[in-house]
């Protein structure tokens, strides 16, 4: 069976229950909604009650530990587990050996697979009384290697001599995209330019790492404590791998350490935790180390991407090509492709054709990460943008704004539900200082300085369904809502409660969420693509309706009024026609005590099949070069976003920022290091040598600029966030560097030691 | 120790810049085997004693006296999280280069995950649970939620330490001071713009307390 996490479909499912009532238009006006209040979780999450699954502590619990092939490629000849089975503290060894371990992983392997195609594959498993146990088992656990021969880059895995590792030959060609006529739209530019660029291979690193705590109660019934972006996803691998009815296998994963698409679903640590906690009788826990997390869980891939742009002097895109080969890994496990998004549909072109490929290697499989393929994407097509700007001798602004659509060119020209590109670009530059930045100058010491734009889309953010929400009102006035979605820290809870404080009148504090959990909680998907708020908020605006329609039903009898003219102010049932009426409290409505509860039930419809929707953003960039060291100062950057509604104003700004942080990472820290040529293996796999960008590496003071759009394609009109916000970033920086320096960097990260040459060389021509 | 020059010139923070830490690592090895030596001694071994075998440790925690069998090599985080069910101090990295495993050792931030269990035997530890007033938050944690100076929430107990560190040394930092202070505190969410505003919101906010 594939393992390949779904993220985002091109042709969204529409299929919602019979039932689903027409679809209000979104709100008007709105008391909680979109304001920025605190998270409804913010003092478990800065107390410590947070219990996050790396928290779970149960009686009894043993620990686990993983054993990975140190090779790049080998074979397992023979694992001898004799010796670290006698150890102290040591409960039960796992290999391919062990009955009921040999369960299908990716395409035609299987858990411990007797070829390991990447360091870091599982070769067999521990459980212990402490982690300190089952890792001294583990270190003496004795494995004979074959060890064979490997490729670890596009030009290794490329030639005939090379090993193969996927049935079917090393390279994957995808589908080229193709509109109009590429060639007559070069013979109509006056300017052709060409350019080959690439990015590194990145790596989640959610702070929290990869893990779960399972527990059987008999031999039929089995609970895992963990933190994916969505319970039920892992819920379905588990049962489907174990063959257990869907019902008997329970996720729970109300807190989680970040995930950004490597916790979409079930890993193998899921399964070896089972089997563990089944060989033993007790419940186990497993968390994988940091190490482990670098090479074994999933990255975004490396793309080589080559662009050829034409364009007219008056600015308008004659033609664009696109020719990218992305490196997938040993094994296709998400996170390839998406990479010509932006190139299809971000800008005005009747002529455009892409072609992608993905490479095999032996490293860790790629996986969904963050915006899977847009930020490479962007990364190439936002320079060539830049160079073709100057090219003609036009504003980098000014150029994108004269190349904005108002379709989905990319989807037979379908338009738009709302798009802010515009605004994004236009309010953007205003709000940065634009102009004052072109003009003034990079200055003439050895520290330059600049400013650089780039825009950006997300293929996704539009959500859709299935989504099931129930709203629970108590007699009291207070409020159960139960969804299955996670909250990957976005604050989807605190949204959602404010979907329902909106709607119902209830303050926030009366509002409890029950969320992420397979057992008590109604079916989501995964959190990810961007499209928890756009596929859960009109679900819950759904239910808390259903919830007014059956309070005004019981307010109406006591009232003696239409429900038609009833709404709620303050905890408090008035009439709409008659301020007169005295008003009805509903903690004390006649008749609801009795009933104890209203039940309401929302469920989200499909999108409209007449539009598309779609984020935007324009990102800004001030840096400062010094050209002797090549060192960068990010001085100073705006994100200006379009994602439909701001659901709540603080958190909407806090999540851009995090996803430009992210995207200061690809531009000039974050890289995997593969010992090409050699042995094959990650010589960077920690996070000394793995740079996430910290506290000193962004700028000190970013700006947020909404762009409140007020779409209609769902009752909130809210779009996606996330990942949006993060696909501009690393090129707005690249064309910054170039604003200052006149030195055009084509490869991710840009590091001292990649600028320095450049800028020595630029130093020499000039 | 020829040190570095951004430190020498960094403010005075107290905590640990990334690149501050790796200069202490040393010093903490030594250390650690200089304790496992005294223990060793104490219990009138001439070697050191072996790795599985237990030792009595007193730790002080939010005040509060723990007496418990370790074993040498076991690190203060996970006797703090394991041993005592304080979960509140996170695991990252387990390798001194995240920052989620911040706490105060008599007062000033330190890696959990680094530090044995042995070697914080005699000091005054304090955790994220040590800063709360029964189930009052702390002016830090105050802070941390009012500004929403975290997404996830997972590293946010390490900052909390940082930032917490940080003004007991400095009650009043400059922004520049802040980064550095939580310099080694890696945030993937990337909360980092509102962690330094909420360091500053806690700096007005312990002073209010005081005053």
């Amino acid at each position: 069976m594939s393992r390949e996490d779904t993220y985002w479909a091109d042709d969204e499912p529409a299929q919602a229950p019979a039932q689903t009532p027409a679809p209000l238009p979104p709100w008007t006006e709105t008391r909680i909604v979109g304001k920025p209040v605190q998270r409804i979780d913010a003092y478990e999450r800065v107390s410590g009650a947070a219990t996050f699954s790396a928290d779970i502590i149960l009686p009894d619990m043993l620990h686990g530990a993983t054993l990975r092939c140190p090779h790049a490629h080998a074979r397992v000849k023979k694992v001898d587990a004799s010796a670290a089975g006698k150890m102290p503290g040591v409960h039960a060894i796992i290999t391919d050996q062990s009955a009921g371990a040999q369960v299908p992983w990716y395409g035609g392997s299987r858990l411990f697979d007797p070829e390991c195609r990447f360091e870091g594959e599982e070769v067999a498993a521990v459980a212990a009384d402490t982690p300190y146990q089952a890792w001294d088992a583990v270190r003496a656990i004795k494995v004979e290697y074959e060890i064979l021969p490997c490729v670890s880059s596009e030009e290794e895995a490329s030639k005939p001599t090379a090993p193969v590792i996927a049935q079917g030959g090393n390279r994957a060609p995808g589908k080229p995209y193709e509109r109009g006529n590429l060639q007559a739209g070069f013979a109509a530019a006056d300017v052709v330019r060409e350019r080959t660029y690439s990015t590194a291979c990145e790596i989640h690193n959610p702070m929290e790492s990869f893990g779960c705590v399972a527990k059987w109660d008999g031999s039929n019934y089995l609970t895992i404590w963990d933190g994916p972006q969505g319970v039920f996803p892992v819920q379905q691998t588990v049962a489907q791998l174990l063959k257990l009815p869907l019902a008997n296998v329970r996720v729970i994963g109300p807190y989680m350490g970040g995930g950004f698409g490597a916790k979409l679903g079930a890993s193998k640590y899921h399964i070896i935790t089972a089997l563990l906690a089944k060989m033993t009788g007790r419940p186990v826990k497993l968390f994988i180390t940091r190490e482990e997390a670098m090479l074994a869980v999933g990255n975004r891939p490396p793309v080589k991407m080559t662009i050829k742009a034409g364009v007219k002097k008056d600015g308008t895109l004659t033609a664009l090509q696109m020719t990218n080969v992305g490196i997938m890994g040993a094994y296709r496990a998400g996170g390839a492709g998406g990479v010509d998004w932006v190139v299809r549909d971000l800008y005005l072109c009747p002529n455009v054709r892409t072609e992608a490929a993905d490479v095999y290697i032996n490293a860790g499989p790629s996986r969904a990460f963050r915006a899977p393929g847009h930020p490479q994407g962007a990364w190439a097509l936002e320079q060539m943008m830049d160079e073709l700007a100057e090219a003609i001798g036009m504003d980098p602004v000014e150029f994108r704004l004269k190349n904005v659509p108002t379709v989905s060119q990319a989807n037979n020209n379908t338009p738009y539900s709302t798009t802010g590109l515009k605004d994004c670009l236009a309010e953007g530059a205003k709000a940065f200082g634009w102009q004052e930045g072109r003009r003034k100058g990079p200055g003439t010491g050895p520290i330059r300085r600049g400013v650089g734009v780039a825009a950006g889309l997300w293929q996704g953010g539009a959500g859709g369904p299935p989504s099931t929400v129930i709203v629970r009102l108590f007699s009291d006035g207070s409020v159960n809502l139960n969804m299955g979605a996670s909250d990957i820290g976005t604050g989807t809870k605190t949204v959602m409660a404010q979907v329902v404080a909106e709607e119902l009148g209830v303050p926030l504090e009366r509002i409890r969420v029950e969320h992420a959990d397979t057992g008590t909680t109604q079916y989501a998907s995964a959190s990810g693509g961007s499209k928890t708020v756009p596929t859960e908020s009109p679900a819950v605006r759904n239910a808390a309706l259903d919830v007014k329609r059956q309070l005004f039903e019981i307010a109406s009898a006591v009232m003696k009024l239409p429900a038609e003219d009833l709404s709620i102010v303050d905890g408090r049932i008035v009439s709409k026609s008659d301020p007169a009426k005295k008003p009805e409290a509903i903690g004390t409505l006649p008749g609801f005590r009795s009933r104890g509860v209203i039940v309401g039930v929302g469920y989200r419809e499909p999108n409209p099949s007449d539009r598309v929707t779609r984020p935007f953003a324009a990102q800004f960039a001030e840096v400062e070069v010094n050209t002797r060291t090549g060192e960068v100062k990010i001085l100073r950057f705006l994100a200006a976003q379009d994602s439909g509604r701001v659901m709540n104003a603080k958190m909407f700004a806090n999540q851009t920022f995090g996803a430009v942080t992210m995207g200061v990472g690809l531009a000039m820290t974050e890289a995997r290091v593969l010992d090409r040529g050699q042995t094959g293996k990650m010589v960077n796999a920690n996070l000394h040598d793995y740079k996430l960008p910290t506290a000193l590496d962004i700028a000190p003071d970013p700006v947020c600029l909404p762009i409140d759009l007020h779409d209609t394609f769902t009752n909130t009109g809210a779009k996606g966030l996330g990942e949006p916000a993060t696909v501009p970033t690393a090129p707005a920086i690249a064309n910054a560097i170039y604003h200052a320096t006149g030195v055009r960097c084509t490869d991710s990260p840009m590091t001292p030691e990649r600028l320095s040459p450049l800028l020595a060389k630029a130093a020499k021509r000039g | 120790m020829d040190e570095d020059r951004d430190d020498k010139d960094a403010p005075p923070s107290q905590g640990l810049s990334r690149r501050g830490f790796i200069a202490t690592l040393g010093t903490g090895a030594v250390a650690a085997a200089a304790a496992a030596t005294a223990a060793g001694a104490a219990a009138g071994a001439e070697v050191l004693p072996d790795a599985a075998e237990m030792l009595k440790v007193t730790l002080t925690i939010n005040g509060r006296r723990h007496r418990l069998m370790v074993e040498p090599r076991w690190s203060l985080l996970f006797v703090l999280r394991d041993q005592l069910g304080l979960t509140g101090t996170k695991v990252g990295c387990e390798r001194g280069e995240c920052g989620s495993c911040t706490v105060l050792i008599d007062g000033k931030p330190r890696y959990a995950c680094m530090t044995l269990a042995l070697e914080a035997e005699g000091a005054d530890i304090t955790t994220l649970e040590g800063l709360m007033k029964g189930e009052e938050l702390g002016p830090v944690q105050q802070a941390f939620a009012e500004e929403d100076a975290f997404q996830c929430g997972y590293c946010t107990p390490g900052q909390i330490m940082a930032v917490e560190g940080l003004l007991r040394a400095n009650p009043n930092p400059t922004l520049d001071q802040v980064r550095e202070g939580v310099g080694g505190n890696l945030c993937r969410c990337g909360s980092y713009p509102l962690i330094f505003k909420a360091a500053r919101r806690a700096a007005e906010l312990k002073k209010g307390r005081t005053t």
